[in-house]
């Protein structure tokens, strides 16, 4: 089986409201130090073993569905999940 | 002429749809469930607001994995009037039958009031029955309205008259106060206010009738042969 880490992330030309409520928030709490808070996604997917081009099929579910490419970025990681 | 209004999990606008089109309009509605796959009875396509598959992933994602949307492209592309409503709206956006995409309100909020509109084109399939740059008062209900596109998106908007409706005033961070837009074809419309809720003087008034004679207006125009 293998584990795989999506992470999504606004693209830079799109407002984050929440992450500007969430810095204004930090700063109240005295964290002047955070110049932007920007929030995304993470999932977690297990594929099945047999899977030719795990790459491939992340990619496609990707802009299928788990993502929208008009405002989020996307990147992930495969890792050999070990069997229970 | 008859209308579909399709029903996915978490739709709740949809007995409002019903409710226009049968009692309002005196046309023919059906609620069709999300799994169907076959629309071709209906001479057009109502998705109603709501919060499908209780906006997981994001609003509309997951609806328009339907089977059903598969159909309600078929219709489209045979131009049949489509129209999306809120939650509507935002299954067309993540269907790619419209362009650009519905973000959170700039302030956080979910606003449910009666605003102005401004019909910034009158000349659409959905827009006859209202004059040029008149401003109509219509409900929203939403949380996810700010309207997004970038900007090679909003100069083909522009150049194309495919912004229909706008805000008279920003309340939600809408790209322009961009409230309603139509594909380039002029089939398929989406918007977030709600017109389905105003379509009677006793409550929330009737500016949104318009809209659906609009449509039947036109269908009858196009297909209705006289003897």
């Amino acid at each position: 089986m293998k584990k795989v880490k999506i992470y999504v992330t606004l693209r830079e030309s799109v407002l984050d409201p929440q992450g500007s409520a969430v810095m204004g928030s930090l700063h109240k709490m005295g964290y002047s130090e955070v110049e932007d808070v920007r929030i995304g996604k993470f999932l977690e997917l297990n594929i099945v073993e047999d899977v030719q081009d795990v790459d491939a099929l992340v990619n496609e579910m990707c802009q299928k569905l788990l993502t929208n490419t008009v405002i989020e970025d996307y990147r992930f990681e495969i890792e050999e999940a070990v069997s229970q | 002429m008859k209308f579909a209004v399709i029903v996915f999990p978490g739709s709740n606008c949809d007995l409002d749809m019903y409710h226009a089109i049968k009692d309002e309009l005196g046309e023919e509605a059906e609620y069709v469930w999300h799994d169907s796959t076959d629309l071709s009875k209906y001479d057009g396509v109502l998705l109603p607001g709501g919060f499908s598959y209780g906006d997981y992933l994001r609003c509309g994602a997951i609806a328009q994995s339907s089977a059903v949307m598969d159909e309600v492209k078929k219709a489209a592309e045979a131009g049949k009037p489509v129209l999306g409503i809120c939650n509507g709206f935002q299954i067309l956006t993540e269907a790619g039958l419209l362009p650009g995409v519905l973000l959170r309100n700039k302030n956080l909020k979910f606003m449910c009031k009666t605003v102005g509109l401004k019909v910034e084109n009158a000349d659409t399939l959905f827009t006859t029955e209202y004059e040029q740059g008149q401003e109509i008062q219509i409900p929203i209900a939403h949380g996810e309205g700010n309207y997004y596109c970038d900007d090679e998106t909003y100069e083909q908007l522009l150049q194309n008259n495919q912004i229909v409706f706008s805000y008279a005033d920003d309340f939600n961070g809408s790209r322009n106060q961009i409230a309603g837009i139509i594909n380039e074809r002029g089939n398929v419309l989406g918007m977030m206010p709600h017109p389905e809720r105003a379509v009677s003087e006793l409550i929330n008034g009737d500016d949104g009738l318009a809209l659906f004679k609009s449509i039947v207006k036109q269908w009858r125009e196009a297909n209705v042969t006289h003897a």
